[in-house]
């Protein structure tokens, strides 16, 4: 029996499970604050049994601290069924400034872990393209993975969405660091297959510290 | 026994070196590591307890930087992983270290320290 290696069901099952790894992550910190809070609250009656007084003051706080957490999980939750429905279809109309802010969400841990700021640039009005959501947004993360490393000293990655006439740019700005790294590697077997799949190209722009990625308006079914 | 705490998440952290000292163990906390470099400089501790995830360094390469500053104190890891299975495959220092998956049991955080101590 024969196994043949398809690169981009491949790319895909390692960006989901990386993407849905970080955020369980996040949601075990959420679920380990909330503990703590609830053992705390604990605390205070066990102490209050034994005739220490209670404070109302620091038992709102606790409140609030798990409602708080409660509202960040339920956040990551919606955020990973939003993520989880982007394989539903094949083709669809996409608004590009929520693709780039739905990608920078989901890798948000990733880059704070690494010590990097993401900023989403909206443009004055939506820019649309119909392609394939799930590939374009593992595209642009394989990029901001790229880019992550290629800050410089500033440590910040601007992303923005820009018509064009034949459809779309995505760019990821301030890469100070772009030309210190070796771009021989990037793009890579994986960024090419997504790259084909989506009708687009890619180019690496030192000077401007960019890395541009040029999106078809339509790339048809 | 003084117990230092390292960990991101300010609220976890805070919390549960408060519910330390509620057991009669002296517990202080930090949540950037390089405040937890600073401290160590400045207070002498028996035990770490870090988180293995967080920004600009991980726990294990911050246990690596404490080490060479106070080369007695011990470590236990915290991680976010699914399970200790998960951690252990991840991290090649796991195989050596002392760790608890959040959410942590009090009871086991403070059973975790005594056996790191009595190591």
């Amino acid at each position: 029996m024969s196994c043949r290696c398809d690169m981009i069901g491949e790319t895909g099952l390692q960006f989901y499970g990386k993407m849905t790894g970080s955020m369980s992550h996040e949601i075990k910190n959420a679920l380990a604050i909330i503990n703590e809070n609830a053992g705390l609250l604990e605390d205070f009656t066990l102490m209050a049994d034994r005739g220490m007084p209670i404070d109302a003051g620091r038992l709102k706080t606790l409140a609030e601290k798990v409602i708080k957490q409660v509202q960040r999980a339920d956040g990551i939750v919606k955020t990973m069924n939003r993520f989880a429905h982007s394989i539903d279809e094949s083709v669809k109309n996409v608004e590009l400034d929520e693709t780039l802010k739905f990608v920078a969400t989901l890798s948000g841990r990733l880059a704070s872990v690494r010590g990097v700021t993401l900023e989403v640039e909206s443009g004055a009005s939506p820019v649309t393209v119909a392609t394939r959501s799930f590939f374009l947004e593992n595209l642009v993360w394989l990029c901001l993975d790229f880019a992550m490393d290629a800050t410089g000293g500033g440590k910040t990655v601007g992303l923005k969405a820009e018509q064009t006439e034949n459809g779309a740019r995505l760019k990821l700005t301030q890469l100070q660091g772009l030309s210190e790294r070796t771009t021989s590697a990037f793009p890579g077997e994986r960024e090419t297959a997504l790259l084909d799949a989506l009708r687009a190209e890619l180019a690496i722009d030192e000077r401007a510290a960019e890395i541009v990625l040029m999106l078809p308006r339509d790339i048809g079914q | 026994m003084r117990v230092l705490l390292v960990d991101d998440e300010e609220e976890l952290v805070s919390a549960l070196a408060e519910r330390l000292r509620i057991r009669g163990i002296d517990a202080d906390w930090v949540c950037i590591c390089y405040d937890a470099i600073g401290r160590v400089e400045s207070e002498k501790y028996d035990i770490a307890v870090l988180d293995v995830k967080m920004p600009k360094m991980s726990g294990i390469e911050l246990k690596r930087r404490l080490e060479e500053k106070c080369p007695g104190m011990k470590y236990i890891f915290m991680t976010g992983h699914g399970s200790e299975d998960d951690f252990r495959a991840g991290s090649s220092e796991a195989g050596t270290a002392y760790y608890l998956v959040k959410p942590v049991k009090i009871e086991d955080l403070i059973e975790k320290i005594n056996e790191v101590l009595n190591d």
